[in-house]
């Protein structure tokens, strides 16, 4: 070492990388700072992320899958109707502790019930602590859904619903049911702060939460008497880093191993990079160019059209998206049931497209907003380069298109309420359906009002179709009438079907076993090192 | 980020004697090579500016799908005819910071004569009318002091909506209490003066007077406090481009290429290298010319 | 004098309520609704929407919310984050060491570099190194710290690995928050690795934000000392057979030295503007970096409370400056 203290300036980069901790540490790129540490109100990825390393749920997915396993619950009996069901809880489970909070038993069913409770009862002491907003908890409809939920004993609890639900296990292994701590949330309550519960948690979950500095780190530690074994990593760290060419630059440096969101522009290097592997997964998404189809000129369908062939959709997803996207032809993605290969999309062809405006009465084009998100996307990455792009394609055959944006609440109020001629958005899928795309994003109930069909798209052939797919529960007939809706859809053209984007992420070749996952999660218990 | 011009304490008199105070200035003013050359750069940066049209390659909007990001010409890997390159969508590098030129320009003056023109506006009624009126605008003033600049115009971006006239409009609002400072004092300086307190007696209007005898007065530090002025706006805009809030693209705006080019900082270094060498030129230019026309202009100096 | 004092401090009183009606107006006027940013991707029914217009009082009229807020102000509660539900002071509490840590460092870069630089420029009056010292200040005075920090990142980390990306010390090592400032933790705990892994953090964004200061400081130190080593006593004192380089540190710095120190009061609301780019590029999590993202999210009370503390601090060092100033040179106090 004497000779390298020498070099001061080389000195200090030498041991910065040097890991002064014999423990195995995963460093993990995070992308921003959570909200909480109370996932029942938090909306955010990246919030959930932080959480879900922290608690643990009734029910489980299984890592990169779907599949809904055991949590907290070893099993449970669903009733003959589909509207009881009884979970029998696992025994043994330890809390973690913290300077306020030493646990003195272990999690029973109180603590289920605490979670249940805190989101659906407003009378509920803890109802409006932190924030009365559970989103997600009302959002899955769990307010109207839940008849009650009983205490059998300690290990049993019993749930009843008001109508048969088979989602309702799924509903359960998402984030928002982390169960907190009846026993902390009672004495933070008496102690007169009971917003430390969402501020220092206390889970039951596979690592600790040590040190959380906002905008800089959050600090974890496995949790060695967690009910599924100690993880194999010692300590897991989350270094937060907004901006996504500074993850990658840390990421070749190994300063951390997994990393979400890389910037496409670097994709070409990170796969040149011998150190590290990008895993790959089609996402469950879509993004497009919607048009106000009540609003003229965007009412005469040859308009659409025109328009659709304008625009060089390869050239833009090149540009943009370059290999993190593929370019879309139907509303739903490739990887969904009932996909419609047969489907052709427009071509980019300029003339036609001016032979069409011509006729529909434009022959010198006309003037359009051109509406582009002011945040990047999961299915869209820089909605406002898109966005230049179809301008310069739309000036050649004489549209003049202004770009307009908002601050992203705003803007999504405003679309939604059809203020737009054109605007850009997309879409990522809940629950794997088509039905969660065809109907909630082109049906005719959600083009009242402030539904999210920003199209305003209401047309009664392809409405007829998508509401008998809906009720009918065969697979293979639903999916004839999908694909004729696909065929409906590209021929009335309510959007400019951009991309499907794929979720990429780069990740060192030391990590062992890190899987994708189809939400788009990040979770490190079962990830090792080498 | 502006150093305060010193308001003259004593104007230039008419009646100093031989050399014409005219002259003497340009004389001064000649003598300081910085400012000739900032006052050259800027004659170029107008120039280019003005006929943006005919010396820029392309259009500043083109986008061309075969040459996306392309280094320089003389880098490998350049294409013929982009002599600085092209952006993440194939746009023409030279063309875009010729046009960005004109923005700039543009944009200096345009928030300096706002700002110019309500700063002596309230600085003169300030220090005309004194009592509650000055009160209420000098404290005014300093609210506007105290918050850091680039908050206040954020601030103020982010109620008017990002764009480039409101980016303009916040920036022209920050920079207004200086204006307003140096009209104030000279106003106050002046009308304790015998000669004014004359022109008063013999039954001058107010307006006559301010017109008149007061505002030329104001004229030599308002000159220098305007050029410094312009560099203050045009790097003030171009942080608010940079940070998503200034002018929107496609505009050609530096500010907002560089904001653009960000990602691309690892891979492309002439997307980020080209804009902010034109900002710093610019803004170098009128900074030059700031403090030789301070110098020519403020007799303390003159030994 | 305490004449003197009392209507330095009185003046502050209105320009302070000034700031918060000032904040509290502006902010109200920003478009875009903070219950449905709340909301966030999944939008959010008008019921529940109500409901929490009503919960955070949104549906009050504004000037009896503003009364409320002063009410708060005054008693220390700056109302809580609507992303975090965090406190706003303890938000800002948790940041600020970050943002003072980094501004210190990059006074300090500014003055250990201005002032040496203004001297040598004042005594070789109109040589080569004043052009050039001066040409180079202009030109930091000038630059658009937004683009040398990207230059500099650029060659330093990327380039030469040098120095790191972003952040404030490597995330491996872990130094317990005793003072919120990384240097001052880092020796207290003794860990010198951590000590240097924080130093090499602060090199690049401390320069990045000094740099306008230093230029500006090197600017006034000529000026200051070129008016001193021109006043009488100068030249006793060579005429005494001092030597040039005791006159020109001791006797004549030491006089210029007042105008320094009100220069460098002053860059306080500068070098905030600059702490706002700095630790965007950096992601150096500070003030700065927290204000940016409360005006993307629509966070009403941080960016209120944020602007409302940044604010009167700016203000009691302008005041603490000028009562300064104002002792030590008489002629002040008497000025009204």
């Amino acid at each position: 070492m004497p000779h390298i203290r020498t070099l001061s300036a080389l000195a200090i980069t030498a041991t910065l990388f040097a890991t002064p901790l014999s423990a195995k540490t995963l460093v993990y790129c995070s992308e921003g700072s959570p909200e909480n540490f109370y996932p029942g109100i938090q909306t955010t990825g990246t919030s959930f992320d932080a959480n879900s390393q922290i608690y643990s749920r009734v029910v489980d997915f299984e890592r990169g899958t779907t599949k809904v396993v055991p949590g907290l619950a070893e099993k449970w009996d669903i009733s003959a109707d589909g509207t009881v069901y009884t979970f029998h809880l696992r025994k043994g489970v330890k809390w973690h502790s913290n300077a306020n909070f030493k646990p003195t038993r272990d999690l029973n069913a109180d603590d289920i019930l605490f979670m249940f409770e805190r989101q659906w009862k407003d009378s509920h002491p803890y109802f409006k602590v932190t924030s009365s907003n559970h989103s997600y908890f009302n959002d899955m409809g769990l307010p109207k859904l839940l008849k009650s939920v009983e205490k059998v004993d300690d290990y049993t609890v019993k749930v009843t619903l008001t109508a048969p639900e088979a989602p309702f296990l799924s509903d359960l292994a998402m984030e928002y049911a982390g169960v907190q701590s009846k026993e902390y949330a009672d004495a933070m309550l008496k102690a007169g702060t009971p917003e430390k519960v969402d501020q220092e948690p206390i889970g039951s979950g596979p690592f600790y939460l040590v040190q959380y500095q906002k905008d800089a780190i959050i600090r974890y530690k496995a949790f060695p008497q967690f009910w599924g074994g100690k993880a194999k990593i010692d300590d897991l760290i989350f270094s937060i880093t907004p901006d996504a060419s500074v993850r990658w630059a840390k990421l070749q440096k190994g300063e951390c191993h997994v990393m979400p969101y890389p910037n496409p522009a670097d994709l070409e290097a990170i796969r040149k990079d011998a150190n590290v592997t990008i895993l790959e997964q089609p996402g469950l998404n879509i993004g497009y160019l919607a048009y106000n189809t009540t609003k003229k000129p965007f009412d005469d369908v040859r308009v659409r059209k025109a328009m659709n062939m304008a625009m060089n959709k390869k050239a833009i997803v090149e540009a943009v998206f370059l290999s993190s996207g593929v370019p879309a032809t139907n509303p739903i993605p490739p990887t969904m049931w009932s996909y419609n290969n047969a489907v052709k999309d427009d071509p980019y062809d300029p003339e036609a497209a001016k032979k069409l405006l011509a006729e529909a009465g434009f022959p010198n084009g006309f003037e359009t907003d051109l509406w582009a998100m002011p945040v990047q996307r999961p299915y869209n990455p820089n909605a406002k380069r898109i966005a230049e792009l179809m301008q310069a394609d739309l000036a050649k055959v004489g549209i003049k298109a202004e770009i307009k944006s908002f601050e992203w609440g705003e803007y999504r109020k405003r679309a939604q309420a059809g203020e737009h001629q054109t605007a850009q958005l997309g879409w990522t899928g809940d629950n794997g359906d088509p039905d969660n795309f065809l109907n909630t994003l082109l049906g005719c109930s959600s083009a009242k009002g402030n539904g999210s069909n920003i199209a305003k798209f209401c047309y009664q052939p392809f409405e007829d179709l998508v509401l008998k797919a809906k009720s009918i529960s065969d697979q293979a007939e639903r999916t004839k009438l999908y694909e004729q809706a696909q065929v409906i859809f590209k021929e009335q053209a309510p959007w400019f079907t951009i991309a499907h984007s794929v979720q990429l992420k780069p990740v060192r070749k030391e990590v062992v076993d890190f899987k994708l996952s189809p939400f788009g999660r990040h979770t490190f218990y079962g990830v090792d090192l080498k | 980020m502006t150093v305060e011009a010193t308001p003259a304490p004593t104007a230039p008199r008419a009646s100093a004697g031989p050399p014409h105070p005219f002259m003497e200035f340009v004389s001064y003013f000649s003598a300081n090579r910085g400012a000739v050359i900032g006052l050259g750069v800027i004659g170029v940066l107008a120039i280019l500016g003005l006929f943006a049209e005919f010396l820029a390659p392309f259009s500043p909007t083109q986008t061309n799908s075969q040459v996306f990001l392309k280094p320089p010409v003389w880098q490998a890997g350049g294409v013929a005819g982009h002599w600085l390159g092209t952006d993440a969508i194939g746009r023409d590098m030279l063309s875009r910071l010729i046009y960005g030129a004109r923005l700039s320009l543009l944009i200096g003056f345009a928030v300096v004569a706002l700002s110019v023109t309500a700063g002596t506006i309230l600085g003169l009624i300030a220090g005309f009318f004194r009592g509650i009126v000055e009160i209420v605008i000098m404290r005014m003033m300093d609210i506007l002091l105290t918050l850091p600049t680039l908050l206040l115009a954020i601030i103020i971006v982010a109620i008017l909506g990002p764009g480039i006239v409101n980016a303009l409009i916040a920036v022209a609002i920050v920079l207004l209490p200086h204006y307003v400072r140096i009209v104030r004092a000279t106003v106050i300086a002046e009308t304790a003066k015998d000669y004014v307190t004359a022109a008063r007696l013999t039954g001058a209007s107010n307006l006559r007077l301010i017109v008149k005898e007061i505002l030329p007065n104001c004229a030599a530090p308002l000159i220098v406090q305007a050029t410094l002025g312009i560099s203050t706006a045009i790097l003030d805009a171009a942080a608010l481009g940079f940070i998503g809030l200034g002018a929107q693209p496609p505009t050609p705006e530096w500010g907002t290429m560089l904001a653009d080019a960000r990602e691309f900082v690892l891979r492309a270094w002439w997307v980020v290298t080209f804009p902010g060498i034109m900002i710093l030129i610019t803004v170098l230019a009128f900074n030059l010319l700031g403090d030789g026309l301070r110098d020519a202009l403020d007799p303390k100096l003159k030994r | 004098m305490l004449r003197f004092l009392f209507t330095r401090v009185s003046l502050v009183i209105p320009t302070f309520i000034g700031i918060t009606l000032l904040v509290f107006v502006l902010i109200r006027l920003i478009p875009g609704d903070p219950i449905e940013t709340m909301a966030g991707e999944r939008g959010i029914d008008a019921k529940e929407h109500a409901r929490l217009v009503h919960e955070y009082g949104f549906d009050q009229p504004v000037i009896v919310q503003y009364g409320y807020y002063i009410l708060r102000v005054v008693q220390g509660d700056l109302g809580r984050s609507i992303v975090s539900h965090k406190p706003v002071i303890e938000e800002f509490l948790a940041l600020f060491p970050a943002t003072i840590e980094l501004s210190l460092c990059a006074i300090a870069f500014a003055l250990l570099i201005g002032i040496p630089a203004g001297i040598l420029a004042a005594v070789k009056r109109n040589s080569i190194f004043d052009q050039g010292i001066m040409g180079l200040s202009l030109t930091g005075y000038s630059m658009p710290i937004f683009w040398w920090g990207l230059l500099l990142i650029l060659l330093f980390s990327v380039q030469l690995g040098w120095t790191p990306v972003s952040g404030r010390i490597a995330v491996l090592y872990f130094v317990e928050a005793k003072t919120g400032f990384l240097l001052i933790d880092t020796l207290l705990a003794g860990e010198f690795d951590a000590f240097r892994s924080a130093v090499s953090h602060l090199i690049l964004p401390a320069i990045v934000l000094g740099t306008v200061p230093l230029a500006v400081i090197a600017r006034m130190t000529r000026s200051a000392m070129l008016e001193v080593l021109g006043e009488d006593y100068i030249r006793t004192a060579r005429a005494k057979g001092l030597s040039n380089f005791r006159v020109v540190t001791v006797h004549a710095f030491r006089n210029a030295l007042i105008p320094i120190v009100t220069v460098i009061g002053l860059q306080v609301g500068v070098l905030f503007t600059g702490a706002i780019l700095t630790e965007t590029i950096f992601s150096w999590p500070g003030v700065g970096s927290w204000l940016i993202n409360a005006i993307a999210r629509r966070d009403y009370p941080v960016l209120q409370g944020g602007t409302l503390l940044i604010g009167s601090i700016i203000m009691s060092i302008n005041l603490l400056v000028d009562m300064t100033y104002g002792l030590i040179n008489p002629r002040i106090r008497h000025q009204r």
